[in-house]
C-alpha cells in the first residue's frame, strides 16, 4: 500500500515554507475559512470523530483535551503549542516549523476558534532560533494576509499567535512545566488537578498542544474525520510522523500510516542498518521508553500496538542501535542527560538521578561492585510513580529496560571491571564525567 | 533497603553551582533599539503579566554584552518590575543564560544519544585538542567557548554543534580541526547546516 504524505511531502522544496508555495500546494487556509463557517463545537466533534491522539508523548485524545478546556467562563482562554521538542530522538517538529510553518500557524488559528481563545502562543526552545526566524517571518506574512489579526476573513473572530522562546530546559516541555516557563518563572511542573483546561497559562483554561497535533487540525477540517481515521489502524489514525535516528544509513523524518511495521521503518524508509551491522534493540519512543528488541520488529509502530508489545511509542523517536552499543553506557549516556534535565522540584527525581547516574558510571567504568546492580534497581524503583510529573518514571525506565533486558552485561561489567563492549566510535578517553 | 553507599554526593564541578556572577561593575542599560523590542515583545502579554517577557528581557541583554552581570540582572528587574531576586531565579535555572564571559563563539556539542552513536564524544575530544581548552572552558584570547550539551533536537543530523546560534551539522570527528580554523578565518560562512535525509555510508 503505498502511502501519500501530507504534512511532509513537500518539505524538500527550497520555498516549501512560503506562504505562496503553502497556498498553491496544501489548498493553504482552505481549512481555517471552512472553519469559520462552523459552530466552534462542531469542530471539537470533529478532531474528536476523527481519533487525533496527542503527538507529543502521550498520546491522549486532542478532542477530549479540547473539550475539558472550561466553556463558562468570563476568563480569556488560551493555547499553548508545545513546540520545546527536546526528547532526545526527536526531530519531527523541527522539520514542520522550519519547512511548513503556514500549517502550524493555520492549526493554531482554527484551535483557537474551536476552544474560544484569541491567544495562542508557540513555546519553542531556546535552541531553534534558526527555525524561530523563519516562523516569525511567515506569521507576519500571515498577519498582513488577514489569517491573523483582527476580524480573520471578515468572520468578526480575532486570533494572535506569538512565539515565545525558551532558555534550554527539557522539562519546559511538560504541560505545567511550560506554562510556569511562559509565565516568566522556573520551568517546573505543577501538583494536577487543576488540570491546565481549568487552570493554565494566568491560571486561565488553556489547552496545550504539540506540533504535530496541531498540524493535523486544518487536515481534518479540510478533508473530514473519516478521512484521516481511514489513515493507519482503528484509535491510531492520521499521518504520523517517525523520527529515526542512530545506526541507520538514512536518518531522517518519515511520515507514514501507524499501519507501519519497526521493521519497514528502519530496513525501508531509514535504508537499513549502518555498516549492515545486525540491529541489537529498538527505543521506539524517545529516549524515556524501554527498549525493543530485534525479534520484535514486526510490531506496528502504532500508539497501541507498541503499548501492547510492552514499550510506548511516545514521540515516535525512533533510536536504532547496533551490536556496538554497551547497554551500560547507554544507560549512562541518558541518565547523564536525565540528571542534568531534572528541574530539581521532587526530591525522589533530583537526588534519584544524580545517583542513578553515579553508579552507572561506577560499573561503567569498571569500578562496579555486584550490590550496584541491586542499587540501581532499588533506586530507579524509590523514582518511579513518586514524582510530580512524568519525567521520574522516564529516567527510571533506561536503567530498568537495560537491566531486564541486557543484565549479563551489567554483570560482566562487574565481573571483569571494565566495559566488554568499548565500541568504535567512542573516544579513546572520554572527557565526559559530570557537568 | 538502606540507600547508604559510600558515594561522594554533589561534586563541586557540577557546572551551575560552579557559576559566579560577575561584580557589579558597569553600569548597563538597554541601548534605545532594545528597549524598543522590549517594549514591543511585553506588550504581547497581558498588561499584569510582564513576567513572561523575562526570559526575552535576558537574551536582549545577554545578547548586547555577551553575558550577564548583575547590573544587567538588575535593568532587567527594573524593566520586568519584579525583584533582582525573581531575575536571578530564573537565569540560574536556564542554560541558555552566562553570567560569566564567554568566547565570541560559545561552541555548543550535542552529546546525547542519538549524537554520541555517530561519534559526538569524538568530536569533543577534537574541538578540544584543536582549541586547547576543555570542554566548559574559554580560551585566552576568548575566541572559543567549549560546552557539552544535552540533546539539541537533530539527531538526524548527528553529531550537531551549535556555535552562538547557528548550527553545524553532521561534523565528522576527522572534520573538526578545518572547521575551527574556518571559524577563525571566515566567522559565520564556515557553518553549513546540511540537508533532510542524507545518505551516509
Amino acid at each position: 500500500m503505498t502511502y501519500e504524505p501530507v504534512l511532509t511531502k513537500y518539505v524538500n522544496d527550497p520555498d516549501a515554507y512560503t506562504l505562496d508555495a503553502y497556498l498553491k500546494n496544501q489548498r493553504g487556509y482552505e481549512g481555517l475559512r471552512k472553519a469559520l463557517t462552523l459552530k466552534p463545537n462542531d469542530i471539537i466533534e470533529q478532531v474528536k470523530a476523527s481519533g487525533l491522539r496527542g503527538r507529543g508523548g502521550a498520546g491522549f485524545p486532542t478532542g477530549l483535551k479540547w473539550q475539558f478546556v472550561l466553556k463558562d467562563t468570563p476568563k480569556p482562554k488560551y493555547i499553548c503549542c508545545n513546540a520545546d521538542e527536546s526528547e532526545p530522538g526527536t526531530f519531527k517538529d523541527h522539520v514542520l516549523m522550519e519547512r511548513n510553518p503556514h500549517l502550524l500557524i493555520e492549526g493554531c488559528a482554527i484551535s483557537c476558534y474551536a476552544i474560544g481563545a484569541k491567544v495562542a502562543y508557540i513555546y519553542i526552545r531556546g535552541e531553534f532560533y534558526h527555525v524561530q526566524e523563519i516562523l516569525e517571518a511567515e506569521i507576519d506574512k500571515a498577519y498582513k494576509a488577514g489569517y491573523l489579526g483582527k476580524n480573520i476573513l471578515g468572520s468578526g473572530f480575532d486570533c494572535d499567535v506569538y512565539v515565545h522562546r525558551g532558555a534550554g530546559a527539557y522539562e519546559a516541555g511538560e504541560e505545567t512545566a511550560l506554562i510556569e516557563s511562559l509565565e516568566g518563572k522556573r520551568a517546573q511542573p505543577r501538583i494536577k488537578p487543576p488540570f491546565p483546561a481549568a487552570a493554565g497559562l494566568y491560571q486561565c483554561p488553556t489547552a496545550v498542544n504539540n506540533v504535530e497535533t496541531l498540524c493535523n487540525v486544518p487536515l481534518i477540517v479540510l478533508n473530514g474525520p473519516e478521512w484521516f481515521a481511514g489513515i493507519g489502524p482503528e484509535k491510531n489514525g492520521g499521518p504520523k510522523l517517525f523520527c529515526i535516528s542512530g545506526h541507520v544509513k538514512r536518518p531522517g523524518v518519515y511520515e507514514a500510516s501507524m499501519h507501519t511495521t519497526l521493521r519497514e521503518l528502519i530496513y525501508d524508509h531509514a535504508g537499513g542498518m549502518l555498516g549492515d551491522r545486525p540491529l541489537k534493540a529498538i527505543i521506539p519512543g524517545g529516549s524515556s521508553v524501554p527498549l525493543m528488541l530485534p525479534d520484535q520488529l514486526d510490531t506496528p509502530a502504532s500508539f497501541d500496538a507498541i503499548q501492547k508489545a510492552g514499550s510506548l511509542l511516545g514521540s515516535a523517536g525512533l533510536i536504532v542501535l547496533d551490536d556496538t552499543v554497551c547497554m551500560v553506557w547507554l544507560a549512562m549516556n541518558l541518565l547523564h542527560f536525565y540528571r542534568h534535565e531534572s528541574c530539581g522540584k521532587c526530591t525522589p527525581c533530583r537526588e534519584g538521578c544524580d545517583w542513578l547516574f553515579k553508579l552507572l558510571a561506577r560499573v561503567e567504568g569498571g569500578e562496579g561492585q555486584p550490590k550496584d546492580l541491586d542499587l540501581l534497581f532499588g533506586v530507579s524503583n524509590n523514582i518511579i510513580g513518586k514524582t510530580l510529573c512524568a519525567f521520574g518514571d522516564a529516567a527510571a525506565t533506561p536503567v530498568l529496560s537495560t537491566m531486564k533486558l541486557f543484565r549479563a552485561e551489567y554483570e560482566a561489567h562487574v565481573r571483569e571491571g571494565r566495559c566488554t563492549l568499548p565500541a568504535p566510535w567512542r573516544a579513546a578517553h572520554p572527557m565526559l564525567v559530570a557537568h | 533497603m538502606s540507600f547508604h553507599p559510600p558515594m561522594e554526593y554533589s561534586p563541586a564541578r557540577f557546572h551551575k553551582s560552579e557559576r559566579k556572577l560577575a561584580e557589579p561593575g558597569g553600569e548597563f542599560k538597554y541601548t534605545p533599539e532594545n528597549q524598543a523590542k522590549f517594549d514591543a515583545n511585553v506588550a504581547r502579554y497581558p498588561d499584569d503579566q510582564r513576567k513572561s517577557a523575562i526570559l526575552y528581557a535576558l537574551y536582549l541583554a545577554q545578547n548586547q554584552q555577551g553575558y550577564l552581570t548583575a547590573a544587567a540582572m538588575a535593568h532587567v528587574a527594573q524593566q520586568i518590575r519584579c525583584t533582582a531576586a525573581e531575575v536571578e531565579d530564573v537565569v540560574s535555572y536556564y542554560t541558555m543564560f552566562f553570567t560569566t564571559p564567554v568566547g565570541k563563539y560559545v561552541v555548543n556539542v550535542c552529546r546525547t544519544l542519538s549524537c554520541a552513536l555517530r561519534g559526538a564524544e569524538r568530536v569533543t575530544e577534537e574541538l578540544s585538542a584543536a582549541i586547547g581548552i576543555k570542554p566548559g572552558e574559554t580560551d585566552a584570547s576568548r575566541t572559543f567557548t567549549l560546552l557539552e550539551v544535552e540533546c539539541l533536537g537533530a539527531c538526524d543530523r548527528a553529531p550537531v554543534v551549535m556555535v552562538n546560534d547557528d548550527w553545524h551539522e553532521c561534523l565528522a570527528p576527522e572534520q573538526v580541526r578545518a572547521f575551527v580554523e574556518d571559524m577563525r578565518t571566515q566567522g559565520r560562512a564556515a557553518f553549513t547546516g546540511c540537508h533532510l535525509n542524507k545518505e551516509t555510508k
